[in-house]
């Protein structure tokens, strides 16, 4: 048995959001007599951090701390109209519409404070930490609180906002086939490599090197979160994971997470990662999302990996051991390819 | 079928309830004690969301008849909180973002205490091994190791 050690790269073009009839999500953001801000989205967090990041978006928008807006994601019955949190769209086209709601209650709030303040509503600042006051004279200031009781219960006015992004349908050139399908693109490569056991056919992840440009990080932490994750799906629709071991014949299909195998902890590589931020000119401030782009380039590069071990070219998913085995067997024996 | 009369202590705390035959330790802690912190993921033992300690050792409540659990120690993660303040495992998760759905976090933090109550100062392969019967979909396990082992290393730091 020998275990052959190879690298792979992959690059992509990743574009953000999707192109079936338009793609609009809606949000509203209201204040509270608290002062303190609600988002209503329709929008789902499946835990990739979409409540933090439209509550940053948000935060920033009107001018107001984080800790006073709450994203409340109640329900598509009652909510604004969202797509859905999918097409690695959600920080992209929801953010939008967020930043496009605060800024109209902003300029709402604004008003209030000016009518409080007895100045011109263009005269006026945030302070971002809950206070409006004259720009180059901080002491005429108001609490976003005071102005937001004064619209409630003096001036009678909503401190309100609506937003909404959309992305028109881009029709297909009948002469040409030519299209826009998304307004911006993210990008990644990844280099992988993995030992090949040329008896047992399995592979195994060694590292992990990747590059991914996704915009601006509104939020570094959960977007390294998303990465990290998502990487380790892309080996696990790399080397584990199907439905259909034998498609398009359904037999031997997993039943159950016993049979339906993925990679455990101990099958997980070391994985550096370098995030570039180029600012998206139709994001909100500047983010485009890094949303199922962390998970693609994995694919690609572990086959071009498994090819520059054994020289086999595997174009069917997953790479499993028998797959593997059969085509070192088929082209009588592993060839090891030459090392970049 | 008539119903079994069963104590046993729940996070300290001593319950008594009538289950029926056969009812598994997961139903009875959900769904009569009201307990929801343990997740039903698959039932069958392959997940590792359901896990709890019974008398300090990590079981599989899916896979435990409740009866089983007569005069023992019960622990879930409710209880794993010391009234405000969470547990250095929860803090080291928050830290670490070592949740995102959060499904499985109750049989992460479960497994990972269980560890650490009897290694407190495990290495990382301990610490592989002991989360390797809990499935995660959303972290790619890493952050989770990574809490895993800085609560052990805050917890040395205190000692």
């Amino acid at each position: 048995m020998t275990r052959h050690r190879g690298r792979g790269i992959a690059s992509i073009n990743y574009p953000i959001g999707m192109n079936l009839g338009g793609d609009p999500s809606q949000a509203l953001v209201h204040s509270n007599p608290s002062g303190k801000f609600t988002v209503s989205l329709s929008s789902i967090d499946l835990g990739q951090g979409m409540k933090s990041v439209t509550r940053q978006i948000c935060a920033e928008a009107l001018g107001v701390p984080v800790e006073d807006v709450y994203v409340d994601t109640a329900d598509s019955d009652t909510g604004p109209h969202c797509m859905g949190s999918f097409a690695s769209r959600g920080t992209h086209r929801v953010g939008n519409a967020v930043m496009a709601a605060a800024k109209e209650a902003r300029g709402v709030m604004m008003e209030a404070a000016a009518e409080e303040l007895e100045v011109n509503a263009a005269d006026l600042e945030t302070d971002g930490r809950g206070n409006i006051h004259v720009k180059g004279a901080p002491h005429r200031s108001i609490s976003t609180k005071d102005v937001a009781i004064a619209a409630q219960f003096k001036q009678g006015k909503t401190i309100s906002g609506r937003g909404i992004f959309l992305v028109p349908l881009s029709a297909v050139d009948p002469e040409t086939g030519e299209m826009s399908p998304a307004t911006c693109y993210a990008h990644a490569c990844l280099v992988a490599e993995v030992d090949v056991d040329d008896e047992t056919g399995e592979v195994a992840m060694v590292r992990m090197d990747s590059a991914y440009e996704l915009g601006r990080a509104l939020n570094p932490r959960l977007v390294e979160q998303q990465l990290v994750g998502g990487a380790w799906m892309g080996i696990s629709h790399a080397l584990y994971e199907t439905p259909e071991p034998y498609y398009p014949d359904p037999v031997h299909g997993p039943r159950d997470f016993v049979e339906y195998v993925m990679p455990g902890p101990g099958d997980i590589c070391p994985h550096d990662i370098a995030v570039l931020e180029r600012p998206a000119a139709d994001g909100p401030f500047g983010a485009k999302g890094p949303g199922e782009m962390c998970a693609n380039p994995v694919l690609p590069a572990v086959a071009n990996a498994i090819f520059n071990a054994v020289g086999v070219r595997m174009d069917e998913l997953p790479i499993t051991p028998e797959r593997v085995l059969r085509a070192i067997k088929a082209q009588g024996g592993a060839r090891p390819q030459t090392r970049r | 079928m008539p119903k079994t009369a069963l104590q046993f202590h729940h996070n300290g705390r001593e319950v008594a309830l009538f289950v029926d035959g056969g009812v598994n330790l997961l139903v009875a802690l959900r769904e009569i004690i009201g307990d929801m912190t343990p997740k039903f993921g698959c039932g069958q033992g392959g997940c590792g969301a359901c896990s709890v300690l019974i008398d300090g050792e990590l079981h599989l409540s899916c896979l435990t008849l409740a009866e089983t659990a007569a005069g023992r120690a019960v622990e879930t993660l409710d209880g794993l909180k010391d009234g405000p303040n969470l547990h250095p495992l929860q803090r080291a998760f928050m830290e670490h973002f070592a949740a995102q759905c959060g499904y499985c976090t109750p049989g992460m933090l479960m497994a990972a205490k269980a560890l650490l109550d009897r290694n407190p100062t495990p290495s990382r392969d301990e610490v592989v091994e002991a989360i390797s019967g809990n499935i995660c979909r959303c972290t790619g396990y890493e952050p989770i190791i990574n809490a895993v082992l800085a609560a052990a290393a805050g917890g040395r730091a205190r000692a």
